[in-house]
């Protein structure tokens, strides 16, 4: 582990939380994958570092 | 003893005549024999025959067979086969592109350029029917034969059996006129996926296989398609969950349709249904003419080890991929490459057998596995074998429609690029400080502009098997040799030759490059380095 940060970095967690849960409102539960996935897209190229990425693959397996 | 062909030829190139050495008492031996007469196994024959090493090839089938198969030829193939003396036919005939286009349902989401880089005498890939491709190769073979190079083709001559005795192969072979054996110093299996001589020996071939089947067809139209290379994901036409549209030569097209594992193919065959779908696609006021049709399942294969004995393994024999990528004809290319000095320099008694053959399956295992990473990759993508995989895959092209960040996730096919023999045996550690990493020791030479000719028709030698001291802005002796072989020496000036500077020297002032016959780098130094005789040395497999 180093590269992903896994400190507390929400300054606002609820807030954020919010946003996710309020985003899926509303849909079917495959329109919900399909967002989740474009999600993930987003934010993996966002995060853009290959071994904070294996990482946070790894974190997420719990 | 009958023999039925597997497979209809195009051309009856090689008919069956019965060879003297059938009615001899004792097998007649030869240097090498190489099984199989498709591009593989005809394009080492060239290579060797070119060096001077006896040759024969055994084809169960007379000539080549139908059907454009293997369409599309990557620039590295091309530079090789052009050093044997069959490239400009192919790059004549053969239809260049550069424009792709990546189509989801209706919409197209992008467009890309291969966008080559200046200065090579080949373009990126060419697009050409197999048949074409295989004639060129057997045209100079022809070429060869008449000025007496020892190179003999014999068709429907099947290997039967295959016996390594240690100093030799025995070789049985069926004929029309009953069986007659051969011995043979090395032989070399080119015979496809289904390696008749791979079973023989009882060897490992495993990897993935891809529960899903395409449909190709040919056709032939007189439409305005632009020469650009399309693919389509979930097309609307609902004629396949995939499909690619590629030019080829003489206005015929390639449509392969990915119509799932469980197609009946019988069914899927039949012309009308062929049509159909081709209809579906083109429009259905476009007339067309339907050349060929196949259907095709794919997998990802490799042997464990290339070569046992004196019993060698290339092409698709050795690896299979699946097609997305190219990686299939133009890797069996590069396995050639790699063998025919070794093999020359090895029959020569210049080098050690063992380490040489040993070189073979390290480097063209490291080219296997890359091309089968490629293609695996591809086709997960194409043909998703999950729902999972599926919902990410789908995510992928709805944000490529939009945002550019996405397109370098859409993954149809990763064109054949040749591989870097990273850490290969063969290479001495780069001492050229600030030299480019693309021409790294193992790295394939990039071709270069030199005044009015290429630097890759400099280098290499298709008529031996001869090292080349590359000196570049750096003092090098007249002459050189070491281990019995003496080295070609070629002194360049990067001085208003800004594409020499970038891809031999980089940063440094002066480099002096040690090349393979097969145009691979094998050790580069700032100067002249004493070095370089255990550069050579360990490059031909003794120990450095």
């Amino acid at each position: 582990m180093g590269m992903l940060n896994t400190t507390r970095n929400l300054a606002a967690p609820d807030d954020v939380y919010d946003m996710l849960i309020h985003a899926h409102e509303g849909k079917t539960k495959e329109e919900s994958d399909a967002f989740n996935a474009r999600l993930i897209l987003i934010l993996m190229n966002h995060v853009g570092d290959r071994e904070a990425i294996a990482e946070a693959l790894a974190l997420a397996e719990v | 003893m009958s023999f039925q062909d597997r497979y209809t030829l195009a051309y009856k190139t090689y008919p069956y005549e019965k060879s003297p050495d059938q009615d001899l008492p004792a097998p007649v031996r030869h240097p090498v024999v190489i099984v199989g007469g498709g591009p593989i196994g005809m394009a080492l024959a060239l290579d060797l025959g070119l060096k001077g090493v006896g040759v024969l090839v055994l084809d169960d089938h007379e000539g080549i067979g139908m059907g454009s198969r293997a369409v599309c030829y990557a620039k590295r193939p091309l530079e090789i086969l052009d050093r044997l003396g069959c490239a400009a036919p192919m790059v004549d005939k053969g239809v260049v592109w550069n424009i792709g286009k990546v189509f989801h349902k209706d919409d197209q989401i992008y467009e890309f350029n291969l966008l080559p880089e200046e200065g090579h005498k080949f373009p990126a890939f060419i697009n050409l029917q197999q048949p074409y491709f295989e004639m060129d190769i057997l045209n100079r073979v022809h070429e060869l034969q008449a000025g007496g190079v020892p190179l003999q083709v014999r068709g429907k001559n099947r290997v039967d059996a295959v016996e390594d005795k240690g100093d030799h192969v025995l070789v049985t072979v069926m004929t029309p006129d009953g069986p007659y054996q051969v011995e043979a110093e090395y032989l070399v299996a080119c015979d496809g996926a289904n390696s008749a001589v791979r079973a023989m020996l009882g060897m490992d071939f495993t990897g993935e296989v891809f529960k899903d089947s395409f449909l190709i067809a040919d056709v032939r139209m007189k439409a305005d398609f632009p020469t650009e290379r399309w693919f389509w994901f979930d097309p609307p036409s609902g004629s396949g969950d995939s499909q690619l549209l590629h030019k080829q030569p003489d206005d015929v097209w390639r449509i392969d349709f990915q119509i799932g594992w469980g197609a009946d193919r019988a069914e899927e065959l039949k012309e009308e249904n062929v049509r159909r779908r081709v209809a579906q696609m083109i429009g259905e006021d476009v007339e067309f003419d339907l050349v060929w049709s196949s259907i095709y399942t794919f997998q990802c294969k490799r042997m464990t080890e290339f070569h046992r004995g004196r019993v060698i393994f290339a092409g698709d024999a050795a690896h299979q991929v699946s097609p997305f990528g190219a990686r299939g004809a133009n890797s069996g290319v590069q396995d050639t490459d790699n063998l025919a000095w070794k093999l020359k320099l090895i029959l020569d008694g210049t080098a050690p057998a063992e380490p040489l053959l040993k070189s073979y399956d390290a480097e063209r295992i490291h080219g296997a596995d890359e091309n089968i990473r490629n293609s695996t990759r591809a086709t997960d993508f194409i043909t998703p074998k999950s729902e999972v995989s599926k919902i990410f895959r789908d995510a992928v092209l709805a944000l490529a429609a939009k945002h550019d960040f996405a397109r370098p996730l859409v993954n149809s096919g990763r064109l054949s690029v040749p591989c870097t023999y990273d850490g290969s045996p063969l290479n001495t550690p780069d001492a050229l400080k600030g030299g480019p990493d693309r021409t790294r020791p193992g790295s394939p030479c990039p071709d270069v502009p030199l005044d009015g000719s290429y630097l890759l028709e400099r280098l290499g030698d298709a008529r031996g098997a001869r090292f080349q001291i590359l000196a570049i802005d750096a003092e090098v002796p007249e002459r050189f040799a070491a281990h019995g072989l003496e080295c070609g020496v070629i002194r360049l000036s990067a001085a208003g030759n800004e594409m020499l500077r970038e891809r031999y020297l980089g940063a440094a002032k002066g480099a002096v490059y040690l090349i393979r016959p097969d145009q691979h780098v094998a050790a580069r130094w700032a100067g002249w380095d004493e070095a370089a005789a255990a550069a050579l040395g360990r490059a031909i497999g003794k120990e450095g």
